[in-house]
C-alpha cells in the first residue's frame, strides 16, 4: 500500500461565478520512500496540489490516503493533527517566527503534539544537528543567513519524525549556490529513506528527483528519469531490504 | 500546549509591546483600583454610621414619647394624661417582653452654671440609675447615683465630658484632663453636687485622630480663638452624635420631680417626658411594640396620646443608603472596568491582524483551532491579570490619595471581599475581551494565513 494515495482528487473553487478547476481528477501514489518533485507553471494548480497532499486543505472530490487513513473529510482539527505528526513543511520564505530564536523554532511543532519540555530540546537540538545548525540554536532567525534560516526550517520539518516532507520552493529565496547546499541536503534525507516532496517551477531543482510530476491545468503527467530512478528503485529496493 | 506555556505565551507577547500593554491594561487598572477604593469608601461611612447606631443604644430600643392626641380624640384631650410613673409601673408588670425601663424627666433649656459660665446642654435630664446602661453610658470618674440618691432626692448629678468641658475647660485648653468630681453645679440656680463624670464618647475615626493629635507637638494658635458654638466642644468637627451624646448631664428622677416640678405639669402622677424600653429580642420588635401599645392603652384609658419611636427606621435608612451608595459607585467603577475590557478587545483585534502569518505558520506546524483560540484568549486573560494585579495595589494609593483630598469622618475600609471581587471582575472581562479576537484568529484558514504578507 502506497503512503500516499490520490484517487480521482478534484479542487474546484467559485470565483465571482465562475468555476475553477485548481485540480481535475488526479489520481496519484506516492510510495514511502521516494523523492519526488511537483513541476509546473504557477497557475498550473501544483500549489493547490501541494496544500491537498500536505492536508492543509481538502478536496471537493475524490479520496486521499495517508498512511492507511482516508482524510478527504477530515475536519479542521483533525487534519492539524495529522500535519503536526505526519507532515513536515519547508517554505520558499522560511516562515520562521522571528520572536523565537532557532531551537524554539525547531520545537515548535513539538509544543503542539504535547512532548515535554526536555524532550522537546532534545529532540530539536538532533534535529539542529542534522542540518548542521546547533551552533546557531540560540540565534534569531533575523540574524541568520537564508541558507541557515531554511536549514533551521528543515531541522523544524524533521523533528517530529514526519512521514512525508513537503517542501515549496525551497531555494527560491536563496543564491544558486546555497540552493545547492539545500538540495544537497533534501538529497541526504532522502538517501536516508523520507519521503520528500519537491514543488518547484524550475525543471532544473526537478531534475535533482527521480520522480517528477508536471502538473498543468489541473491534470498530471509523470516522467520518470530512468538514470535517477535506476538509483531510485536501488534504494527502493534496498530498504525493504533493511526493514525486513 | 498546555495552560503553563500558553500563559509564557501570552506574557512574552505583552513584554514584546510593553507601552501597548501598559496602556491596555490602564483601563483594567482604573476599573479594578477604582472599584476596590467605591467599596472602601462606602464601607468606611457605613461602620461610621454603624457606631454612631450603637452609640444612642441600638436597636432593641423603644422611645415612648406623649404625643397629640389623634383627630377623633380630640374631645378627650383634657383627660390625656402623657407618659406617667403609672406607665411605668403598669409596664414592668403587664409587659414580659420589656426587660429594662427607663423613665425620663427631661428640664426643657436647663441651664448648668458653674465656675462663672454658663452651659445648655443636649440633655439634662432626671432618671433612674438605669439609664447608665440603657442608654450606653459608660462612667469614667465617680458614681453613679443609685436607688438611694433617688429615693432621698438629692442634688446630685452625673455629667458628659462637653458639659465638663464648657464650664471647667476641656483638657485641650487645660492642658490635663479636669475631674470635677465633688465640684457643685448650678441647674436652673439649684446647687447639685457633681458625682460622676461619663466616658468622652467619640467614633473610631476621632479617637485616632485624637491620639494622633497628642504625640504631635502643639503647634502656636495663630489669631484670636474661635467661640464654640454648639460645634464640637474643643474637639474639631466630631460626629454630632458623639457630641450630642458627652453634652449631657442626668439627675436623679425623684429630684428632678421635686426639685423642678413647677417647671412641668402639676399632676398628682409624675409626668414623664420620655420613657426608653428595652425589649428582650430585636426579631419581636413588633410583638413588643403591640404588647407596649395594649398596655399604655389600658392605662391611657384608650388615648392614644403617645408614640413609639424605634432606631429601626434609622438603621432602614443607613442601609438604604449604603445600598444606593454601592450600587451607583460599583456601576460607574464596573463601567471603567467594562471600558477597559473593550480596550483589551480592541488591542488584541490589533495583535492577531498583524499576526495573522505566525498564526499560519503555527496553524501549518500542527496548531489546532483550539490551540489558536486559547493562546489569544489566555494573552487577553493575562493582561486583565496584570492590570488587576496592578489596579489592586493601585488602590491602596487611591484611598490615600481619597482621604487625602476630602478627610472625612469615616476612615475607608478596603475589604478582601470587594479586592476579590474586582480581581475577578477583571478576570472575568479579561475573558470577555479574548472571546472574539480569540474566534477570529482560531477561524483563520491556514493557506490564506502563510500566504499573507
Amino acid at each position: 500500500m502506497a503512503l500516499l494515495e490520490l484517487q480521482n482528487v478534484s479542487k474546484v473553487y467559485h470565483l465571482g461565478g465562475e468555476e475553477i478547476r485548481a485540480l481535475d481528477d488526479v489520481s496519484l501514489d506516492i510510495e514511502a520512500g521516494q523523492f519526488i518533485s511537483i513541476i509546473g507553471p504557477s497557475g498550473s494548480g501544483k500549489s493547490t496540489l501541494m496544500h491537498i497532499l500536505g492536508c492543509l486543505d481538502t478536496p471537493t472530490h475524490g479520496t486521499i490516503r495517508l498512511d492507511g487513513v482516508m482524510i478527504q473529510d477530515a475536519s479542521p482539527r483533525q487534519l492539524a493533527a495529522i500535519r503536526n505528526r505526519k507532515i513536515g513543511f519547508v517554505f520558499q520564505f522560511f516562515n520562521l517566527l522571528p520572536k523565537l530564536n532557532v531551537l524554539q523554532n525547531v520545537e515548535l511543532p513539538m509544543v503542539y503534539s504535547g512532548i515535554s519540555a526536555r524532550a522537546r530540546r532534545e529532540r530539536a537540538i538532533a534535529a539542529l544537528r542534522l542540518v548542521e545548525m546547533e551552533n546557531r540554536s540560540k540565534h534569531r532567525p533575523s540574524q541568520l543567513s537564508g541558507g541557515q534560516q531554511q536549514r533551521a526550517a528543515i531541522a523544524r520539518a524533521l523533528v517530529n519524525d514526519p512521514k512525508i516532507i513537503f517542501a515549496d520552493e525551497p531555494t527560491g529565496n536563496l543564491d544558486s549556490h546555497t540552493g545547492e547546499v539545500i538540495l544537497e541536503l533534501f538529497r541526504k534525507l532522502s538517501s536516508e529513506g523520507r519521503t520528500i516532496i519537491l514543488v518547484t517551477h524550475d525543471p532544473e531543482i526537478a531534475a535533482v528527483t527521480p520522480r517528477r510530476i508536471e502538473i498543468r491545468d489541473g491534470r498530471i503527467s509523470e516522467k520518470v528519469d530512468p538514470e535517477l530512478a535506476g538509483l531510485d528503485r536501488l534504494a527502493t529496493g534496498r530498504l525493504p531490504a533493511a526493514a525486513s | 500546549m498546555n495552560f503553563w506555556e500558553s500563559f509564557q505565551l501570552g506574557l512574552r507577547e505583552i513584554w514584546a509591546h510593553k507601552f501597548r500593554s501598559l496602556l491596555t491594561m490602564l483601563g483594567i487598572i482604573l476599573g479594578v483600583s477604582s472599584l476596590v477604593a467605591m467599596s472602601a469608601l462606602v464601607k468606611g461611612m457605613e461602620r461610621g454610621a454603624k457606631e454612631a447606631l450603637i452609640a444612642v443604644g441600638g436597636l432593641q430600643k423603644i422611645r415612648v414619647e406623649p404625643a397629640e392626641v389623634p383627630a377623633e380624640q380630640q374631645h378627650l384631650r383634657d383627660q390625656a394624661v402623657g407618659v406617667t410613673m403609672k406607665d411605668v409601673q403598669a409596664l414592668r408588670h403587664s409587659a414580659p417582653l420589656v426587660t429594662d425601663l427607663s423613665p425620663e424627666m427631661r428640664l426643657p433649656n436647663a441651664t448648668l452654671t458653674a465656675n462663672g459660665k454658663h452651659f445648655r446642654p443636649f440633655v439634662c435630664a432626671g432618671v433612674w440609675p438605669i439609664a447608665l446602661p440603657m442608654s450606653e453610658h459608660v462612667l469614667a470618674h465617680g458614681r453613679m447615683f443609685n436607688e438611694i440618691d433617688d429615693e432621698q432626692a438629692r442634688s446630685v448629678c452625673v455629667i458628659g465630658t462637653a458639659t465638663r468641658d464648657e464650664l471647667f475647660g476641656s483638657p485641650e485648653e487645660v492642658g490635663h484632663e479636669v475631674i470635677p468630681i465633688g465640684e457643685t453645679l448650678l441647674i436652673n440656680r439649684q446647687p447639685f453636687t457633681i458625682i460622676g463624670l461619663f466616658q468622652h464618647y467619640e467614633s473610631e475615626q476621632q479617637r485616632k485622630e485624637r491620639e494622633l493629635a497628642q504625640l504631635e507637638p502643639k503647634r502656636a494658635p495663630t489669631g484670636p480663638t474661635r467661640g464654640r458654638g454648639g460645634g464640637g466642644g474643643g474637639r474639631r468637627g466630631g460626629n454630632f452624635v458623639f457630641w450630642l451624646k458627652n453634652a449631657s448631664v442626668f439627675l436623679p428622677l425623684n429630684t428632678v420631680w421635686i426639685k423642678f416640678r413647677s417647671g412641668l405639669a402639676a399632676s398628682p402622677d409624675p409626668r414623664l417626658s420620655t420613657l426608653e424600653l428595652k425589649i428582650a429580642d430585636v426579631e419581636r420588635m413588633n410583638v413588643a411594640l403591640q404588647q407596649i401599645r395594649n398596655v399604655l392603652m389600658s392605662t391611657h384609658q384608650g388615648i392614644e396620646d403617645f408614640s413609639f419611636r424605634t432606631q429601626e427606621e434609622w438603621a432602614e435608612n443607613i442601609n438604604t443608603f449604603i445600598r444606593n451608595a454601592r450600587l451607583s459607585g460599583g456601576i460607574i467603577a464596573g463601567n471603567s472596568l467594562l471600558v477597559g475590557g473593550i480596550g483589551i478587545m480592541n488591542i488584541m483585534l490589533a495583535s492577531i491582524s498583524g499576526r495573522i502569518r505566525e498564526i499560519g505558520i503555527r496553524k501549518a506546524v500542527g496548531a489546532g483551532t483550539g490551540d489558536v483560540f486559547f493562546q489569544i484568549l489566555v494573552e487577553s486573560v493575562v493582561i486583565a491579570i496584570l492590570g488587576g494585579l496592578v489596579g489592586l495595589a493601585a488602590s491602596y494609593g487611591l484611598v490615600r490619595i481619597i482621604s487625602q483630598l476630602s478627610p472625612t469622618e469615616n476612615t475607608p475600609v478596603i475589604t478582601v471581599t470587594a479586592m476579590v471581587l474586582a480581581f475577578g471582575s477583571s478576570v472575568g472581562i479579561g475573558i470577555l475581551a479574548g472571546l472574539f479576537p480569540a474566534f477570529k484568529a482560531a477561524r483563520l484558514d491556514p493557506i490564506e494565513a502563510l500566504r499573507y504578507e
